[in-house]
């Protein structure tokens, strides 16, 4: 599970990259920085997951709370 | 798997968790100049899975220290304490060092500071317990 999440944000990033510079091309500014926006939380929200995951992980090895 | 040569499960392993690192920090380097907002969460991500692949290995180190404590009389409390603390620099470290590649630095050393602290709390018992020792060998 681990490898294949690190490629699915790269590709997340570069999707949103090459949608941002073509929207800003096209020059729709506020769409682009409306897709920008949406990656992040989409990213976002697959990272806090995984940290949490860190957290309980941690919590139960060193034996935390 | 038993019919290979004792270390190369962990050759093995280690191989594959420089993989991991090699092809992310190139991804990271791809991601910094477009969107390094990204780029943050990959490195986030590398360090939960490179953490996560040693996670089990970590733990029966831990359950081997324990079973030795255990036989030498060490008071679990103690144990327990700096075994909590362990975790708890690791944690700070990670949350500090990945501030730190985002260039917050101020934050990353109040994170640190935070971790610092924390762990001053949690070795109370042991700082008393040694002060109690001294006061009772102190001649009076």
């Amino acid at each position: 599970m681990g490898v294949d999440l690190i490629f699915r944000i790269a590709a997340i990033g570069i999707l949103v990259a090459v949608l941002n510079q073509l929207l800003i091309r096209s020059g729709r500014e506020e769409q682009a920085m409306m897709t920008t926006l949406a990656g992040l939380i989409v990213v976002l929200l697959m990272v806090v997951k995984e940290i949490a995951v860190l957290f309980d992980t941690v919590k139960t090895i060193f034996k935390l709370e | 798997m038993n019919d290979k040569k004792p270390g190369s499960e962990a050759v093995m392993q280690i191989v594959q968790i420089i993989g991991i690192g090699l092809v992310s920090t190139v991804i990271i380097l791809i991601l910094r100049k477009q969107k390094p907002e990204i780029a943050v969460q990959v490195s986030i991500v590398t360090g939960v899975v490179i953490f996560l692949l040693l996670a089990s290995k970590l733990s029966s180190v831990v359950e081997l220290l324990q079973s030795y404590g255990d036989r030498a009389d060490i008071k679990p409390v103690y144990f327990n304490t700096v075994l909590k603390i362990t975790g708890i620099a690791y944690i700070a470290e990670f949350g500090a060092e990945i501030c730190n590649d985002a260039g917050e630095s101020a934050i990353a050393s109040k994170i640190e500071l935070a971790g610092k602290v924390i762990i001053v709390v949690m070795a109370v018992p042991i700082i008393t317990s040694l002060l109690d020792l001294v006061l009772k060998v102190m001649p009076q």
